[in-house]
């Protein structure tokens, strides 16, 4: 593409995404929330077969994570046969007594599973972690395919590019397939956010649109005779399935966190005697945590009797001495995270950080071990990605979205993000990362 | 639909209207001042606009005099006076944001277009702005909005709300500015009739964009009473009392009958309707001007309030 009609239709592309209205609001840059992620026109392109593999891959974590919810909170089976220590899991601060003994409808804590993987190789990929709470960004997944049709029409006329659209509609079907037992008509679903200063807004509002349910906050929900009802013009309206996009802490102040204002007071009430469902199920952080992470192939083995098809990052917890050492003494070589830290914050890169940047990470590790973990800097695969002086390999990873309810489903695609600084890593939106069309050809 | 979806949509079409309102009033101070005070009236044309604006008290708490360019920067620019149109712009603004799945892409363009704009005068040199470039920027604005608003909203329940919204604005509205007439003009009875007197109700013609409609309507001669039975009574003038409140009263009815019930807000508007379709003239001015305004928007304030108890606070079983 030569070099004008490039700039031609990344205007367009920009001008598209203000005019929709996409933005991200990033934390601590003090009040923009108008800022627009770099699209990248490049698409990032996977074969069938690919696909197929990555989605049986997906699809059997999903169901071992909730196999583990489900376990955790009932006879903690997997604790009992030495499979996992249990002060990992019971001591583990997204670990909810407050849900214990509750089976959620068809057996789903996580409804909605985001998984982030990296691609080492043609056939090798590794998972980095896994969302169980309430991903975000597949509002970037569909605008950024429907940018793209809009630009390259000819592009989709010539390829067999499988469809992304219908992730909405698959959406609204799986959270009405885990409607409350006691739901005796076509359930009511709807999102609730924690209101339009929050950097997902967009998103919030923008699915809301697409399913066609109300998006409601904390103050349109009340609580009366054993059912969740919200305020409308017409009177009160029962609530049956609620997406939830805010986190457990807030969800009911007389459950979780007292002063929270975004909640339903008395919500929990209402979930535990099946009166609604919350999705994700509360209590669900747990299995998404990223000391637990370790473990998820031994879930797999454990609860489903079968070998993983995706590869976890070999990981050091620096709670175990002999992890601690090692990771101490090849800091330089590794990726150290804390353990509930998300967004690209408060990690170090060993191979790209300075000496001083290590020493910091040196002593806030030996301060507090248990709260890191540590991975080797893995060979990621890169992309080619437009940059200012043309095209050049970028890093890459993928978060497709899988739908657990009565069934599990995956659409063909997901969020592709970018790391634009060369030789940079990190793909955070957060830390300037932007994002790509994610191509399944099929067969 | 949501009790809160449909309050926000209330208030960013009060909130449009009100900026209009103001600009109005300016418009109709500026006019006032450039005629000599000769003694009568208020201590001051523009403390008149103050109190029609119901905002004295606000005013006075920040500004020492009450000179142009106080009133200006109070009524247009002034974020502490939360009707300034500054202020009313951003809060329509807000409304429709929070809401904006409800919003067609056109009257969410405008109002963030208004937006914009309404930021950029706020970092102008004061004197590059003209109080007339101020005020024709203001109605061209929510002009836009509104007729943004006609072309491409769906006529449901949301539109209702946001009519309900503009049409009980825009009666309190009206009768604030005819109330300006009260202040301007007592004690001094004698200046009715005068010369005086029928500049300044030219200029609040002027200011409603009903000076030329009005001289089709009535013929030249400015008296009070056509000028009181044009906004008051006469159905054919779009700001005149009677149009604004039939028009929330016939919002308020769709509404009726797509939820199949009618309440305390329906009533209440129905018999302010049948009241100004009895009324003659001669009866506003035997109850004297301004207790009839004030009452009358006591009444609109009261339907308001029925409407947001109904339908707004969600509170209704």
């Amino acid at each position: 593409m030569p070099r004008e009609l490039r700039s031609l239709k990344q205007n367009e592309a920009e001008a598209l995404f203000r005019r929709i209205g996409i933005t991200f609001a990033v934390y601590g840059e003090g009040g923009s929330p108008d800022r627009l992620i770099p699209f990248d026109m490049f698409p990032r392109v996977f074969q069938a077969d690919e696909w197929a593999r990555l989605e049986r891959g997906i699809k059997q974590r999903a169901r071992a994570l909730n196999a583990f919810l489900v376990d955790v909170y009932g006879r903690g089976e997997i604790v009992k046969a030495g499979r996992i220590p249990g002060r990992l899991v019971y001591q583990n601060e997204a670990y909810e007594t407050a849900v214990c003994g509750i089976v959620p409808p068809k057996g789903v804590y996580s409804h909605i599973v985001g998984i982030d993987l990296v691609r080492t190789g043609p056939d090798e990929f590794f998972v980095l972690e896994d969302n169980c709470r309430t991903p975000s960004g597949v509002s970037y997944m569909l605008e950024n395919r429907e940018i793209m049709m809009r630009m390259f029409p000819a592009l989709f006329q010539e390829n067999r590019i499988a469809p992304v659209e219908n992730y909405p509609a698959m959406l609204r079907r799986t959270l009405a397939s885990v409607a409350p037992h006691k739901c005796d008509s076509d359930p009511r679903v709807v999102i609730l956010t924690p209101g339009h200063f929050n950097s997902a807004y967009y998103e919030h509002s923008f699915l809301a649109d697409m399913m066609g349910v109300e998006l409601v906050e904390g103050s349109d929900l009340f609580v009366e005779g054993d059912y969740c009802w919200m305020r409308t013009t017409e009177g009160p309206k029962r609530v049956d399935v609620i997406y939830r996009r805010i986190d457990d802490a807030f969800i009911d102040p007389l459950c979780f966190r007292p002063d929270s204002m975004l909640g339903v007071p008395g919500l929990m009430n209402v979930y535990r005697s099946g009166g609604v469902s919350i999705c994700s199920a509360p209590g669900a952080g747990v299995a998404d945590d990223k000391a637990i992470y370790t473990f998820v192939p031994e879930m797999i083995r454990f609860y489903l009797g079968e070998a993983p098809i995706l590869n976890n990052v070999p990981t050091w917890q620096c709670a175990k001495p002999e992890d601690l050492k090692y990771v101490l003494e090849h800091l330089s070589e590794l990726v150290v995270k804390e353990v509930h830290g998300s967004g690209g914050y408060g990690m170090l890169v060993g191979p790209k950080a300075d000496k001083a940047m290590i020493a910091l990470f040196d002593q806030k590790i030996r301060e507090k071990p248990w709260n890191y973990i540590a991975q080797p800097t893995l060979a990621l695969s890169t992309c080619p990605t437009f940059v200012d002086e043309g095209i050049a390999p970028r890093h890459v990873d993928l978060r497709p979205y899988c739908l657990v309810g009565e069934d599990i489903n995956l659409v063909p695609g997901g969020l592709t993000r970018v790391a634009l600084t060369e030789g940079s890593l990190v793909v955070n939106s957060s830390q300037g990362g932007g994002v790509k069309d994610t191509w399944v050809l099929a067969e | 639909m949501l009790s809160r979806t449909a309050e926000n949509l209330y208030w960013m079409a009060r909130y449009i209207e009100r900026a209009e309102t103001n600009a109005r009033l300016l418009e109709v101070g500026a006019r006032n001042a450039l005629i000599p005070n000769i003694g009568g009236g208020y201590r001051n044309e523009w403390e008149s606009i103050l109190h029609a604006s119901g905002n004295a008290n606000g005013f006075a708490e920040k500004y020492s005099d009450i000179v142009q360019r106080n009133i200006e920067t109070f009524m247009f620019f002034d974020r502490d006076n939360a009707n300034s149109v500054l202020s009313c712009i951003e809060r329509a603004r807000e409304n429709g944001r929070i809401v904006r799945t409800a919003l067609t892409t056109q009257v969410w363009d405008a109002i963030n277009i208004a937006y914009q704009e309404v930021q950029e005068f706020g970092r102008q040199e004061r004197s590059s702005l003209s109080l007339s470039d101020l005020t024709d920027w203001t109605l061209r604005t929510t002009a836009l909005i509104r007729g943004a608003g006609l072309n491409t909203q769906m006529r449901n329940d949301g539109w209702d709300f946001t009519n309900i919204g503009f049409h009980l604005e825009r009666a309190d509205s009206t009768a604030r500015m005819l109330d300006v007439k009260y202040f301007t003009l007592l004690p001094q009875i004698s200046y009715v009739g005068s010369g005086l007197d029928n500049y300044q109700w030219r200029t609040l013609l002027r200011a409603m964009s009903s000076s030329r409609a009005f001289n089709w309507a009535y013929g030249g001669e400015i008296s009070p009473a056509k000028i009181v039975d044009f906004l008051v009574l006469n159905r054919a003038c779009p700001r005149s009392l009677i149009s604004s409140v039939e028009s929330a009263n016939e919002h308020l009815d769709r509404l009726a009958r797509a939820y199949g019930k009618s309440g305390p807000a329906q009533t209440r508007a129905r018999a302010l309707v049948g009241e100004l379709h009895e009324m003659q003239v001669q009866d506003v001015f035997d109850e004297g001007l301004h207790e009839f305004l004030t009452r009358f928007m006591g009444q609109v304030m009261a339907v308001g309030g029925a409407a947001q108890t109904m339908y707004l606070s969600g509170d209704i079983r």
